[in-house]
């Protein structure tokens, strides 16, 4: 629980942790009231209203979606259009070679399969994973994250970090940490 | 979210989805004990040695093929399409139930899926890679088929014929094997990060700590993650629909009476998912136990299955009643006697065994007495796997074997061969799912706490 200011220059921010996520929740809701920009919350589960408060923005992964699922469908039909009609055209009974209806189903697949990569790996990407490494880990308490803890973090780089110690004892955390670098 | 049970009388009361007494910390220490454990069960390896010895079969058996050709196997004329797609059609099949639990249940917010979902997902993966194995192996000569399956450049100049329902086929099942492989391993991610944290061993640590890709579950994270999450399951679910309708068309499209028929699509996805919540029924009962995982997996649990498995088995009923009426008012003979020879033909023990099954048996879930007899529902899902692998049976060569002419009529028989390589399958797919629940949650950690008290977080104060 103890925690000095000596080493702040290396420090990437303040960590408070509370037993449960309401507690988190109303501390999230105080902590940007008092004008904190660059703030953090860590969860064992997924709480929808963290994101709301503390960065307001959606994200943009559903666009990402649908531009992948419209690629894919441009690159199925195109590729079928291509072999059946341009590069091997084969007449079978005298159908038409461009019989976009037979075209549907692999067309439609890959909508699915590149919408699916993308709403996977953008997610990933998005978040900036794969990263061993975050400074975060260096606290001990942090590895409860995964588990029955939640934690809210100030980073340094708040123009109002001078305070965020003191105001994050004042949020009646079970505990208080600096986040070394 | 208000217990839906607080207004109930005593009598109606549904066993919860988790049982009482468990909190963020039990649910995190019951599922994350196994893959964290150092010990590995006397019955995980005994299961795990018939397993190998199986896969063993199977390798023997692909050997062989690839060695000899499919001259070894009893597929012949006219019965050119025999076991390969039936245990194909089986196996595919299968995996749908893991799907529709993760998928079509996300969308429908059934809380009970959460504890269940995790490994009829695995399922689904390890049910699809045997089913992979018939179409790529039924040639002999596969390294010689992949210019007809997959669009490539290749040194002949020529393209596949992407008006054959087979090539969708090879669309549908790759594309839905890629999917449901990136749905699960993005539900696992949370909860490697919790095996990581939880490790005591440097070495698994390491190993979870890479396949977490360092998550963190910070706000932005779990946003980012649940907007994915919902995306996939809506992805998903028109994908498991149409895959085992791209499989139906590999035999509607086609003119063999018993084969061309519309009711095809919608029947065969029903068969699918009955088929598939047989399984997991079979998988779940016995782990649910070993593992004494009862108090997350409840009877509830097991209720809902056998439920689903009911309404899908009437579907399929429904089925096989419209194929007989349309085979008669069809007015057509070659269909009327493709359904008379069904019934009555040198196949007719498989026909009825299959309506004693699927028709017949499944009833008995009905009664809330069997739902809840965990011995008799293990027994049945047995003989619903039987029942619908016999129905594939039925469809492909009983069709065949006595098709328009009838100077061409045979009798078809599996050669040992044949049987070898289904049975192989099992050991491919029991020894994946055997490592499965020994090294990754078997439960989805983070989703089963979200359905506890404390993990209900208010939305407005």
């Amino acid at each position: 629980m103890a925690h000095t200011l000596e080493a702040s220059n290396a420090l990437h921010g303040v960590m408070a942790e509370f037993d449960s996520g309401d507690a988190l929740v109303d501390a999230a809701r105080k902590t940007m009231a008092s004008g904190f920009t660059r703030v953090e919350a860590y969860t064992p589960i997924p709480i929808e209203d963290l994101n709301t408060i503390i960065h307001k923005k959606r994200t943009v992964l559903p666009k990402l979606v649908l531009c992948g699922g419209l690629t894919g469908m441009a690159t199925g039909f195109m590729l079928q259009y291509w072999a059946s009609v341009i590069e091997y055209p084969l007449n079978i009974g005298g159908r038409p070679l461009a019989s976009w209806t037979t075209f549907i189903v692999p067309s439609y697949e890959l909508t699915i399969l590149f919408s699916a990569l993308t709403a996977a790996i953008g997610m990933i990407a998005l978040s900036g994973l794969p990263q061993p490494y975050h400074p975060v880990f260096n606290v001990d308490r942090f590895s409860m994250a995964s588990s029955d803890k939640f934690f809210l973090v100030i980073e340094s780089t708040d123009p109002k970090f001078s305070d965020a110690t003191s105001f994050m004892d004042s949020l009646g955390a079970k505990g208080v940490y600096d986040v070394a670098e | 979210m208000a217990d839906p049970n607080i207004h109930r009388p005593m009598a109606l009361q549904e066993t919860p989805v988790i049982l009482p007494g468990h909190d963020f910390e039990t649910v995190t220490e019951t599922i994350a004990e196994v893959p964290l454990s150092k010990r590995f069960p006397l019955g995980w390896i005994g299961i795990f040695l018939v397993a190998l010895g199986l896969f063993a079969v199977l390798h023997m058996a692909l050997g062989y093929l690839v060695l000899m050709g499919i001259g070894i196997f009893g597929t012949n004329q006219p019965v050119g399409w025999a076991f390969p797609i039936i245990n194909f059609v089986w196996w595919i099949g299968i995996g749908h139930a893991g799907t529709l639990i993760s998928a079509i249940l996300m969308l429908f917010k059934q809380q009970w899926r959460m504890s269940i979902a995790r490994f009829a997902e695995a399922m689904t993966i390890f049910a699809v890679a045997c089913a992979a194995i018939f179409p790529v192996f039924h040639t002999g000569r596969p390294w010689l088929a992949a210019y007809w399956l997959f669009p490539y450049p290749n040194a002949m100049g020529l393209w596949p014929q992407f008006k054959s329902p087979l090539i969708w086929d090879v669309f549908a099942v790759s594309t839905y094997a890629t999917v449901s492989v990136v749905f699960w391993y993005v539900g696992l991610i949370p909860d490697f990060a919790t095996l990581r944290d939880r490790a005591t061993s440097t070495v698994k640590a390491r190993i979870y700590g890479m396949v977490s890709l360092g998550w963190r579950g910070s706000a932005r994270h779990w946003h980012r993650y649940e907007v994915a999450s919902l995306i996939l399951a809506g992805l998903s679910t028109p994908l498991v629909l149409s895959v085992h309708t791209v499989v139906s068309f590999d035999f509607a499209v086609s003119v063999i009476p018993g084969w061309h028929t519309t009711i095809f699509p919608p029947y065969f996805v029903a068969g699918a998912i009955y088929s598939g919540f047989a399984m997991v029924l079979t998988l779940a009962i016995p782990v649910r136990r070993f593992y004494r995982m009862e108090s997350l997996i409840t009877m509830r649990h097991i209720d809902n299955m056998a439920k689903i498995m009911l309404a899908t088995g009437l579907i399929v009923g429904y089925g096989y009643t419209m194929e007989a009426f349309f085979a008669w008012y069809s007015g057509n003979p070659h269909e009327r006697f493709m359904m008379w020879n069904r019934m009555t033909g040198q196949y007719w023990w498989s026909y009825w065994t299959l309506i004693s099954i699927n028709v017949v048996m499944v009833q008995l879930l009905w009664l809330k007495r069997v739902r809840h007899n965990i011995g008799l529902l293990f027994v049945m899902s047995l003989f619903v796997n039987v029942g619908m692998w016999l129905e594939r049976f039925v469809i492909v060569v009983t069709s065949l074997a006595n098709d328009f002419v009838p100077s061409s009529w045979a009798h078809y028989t599996p050669t040992r061969w044949d049987y070898m390589l289904y049975a192989g399958t099992f050991g491919l797919f029991l020894t994946a799912f055997l490592l499965f629940l020994r090294f990754v949650p078997m439960i989805s950690i983070f989703e089963v706490k979200t359905l506890l008290p404390q993990g209900k977080i208010k939305a407005e104060h």
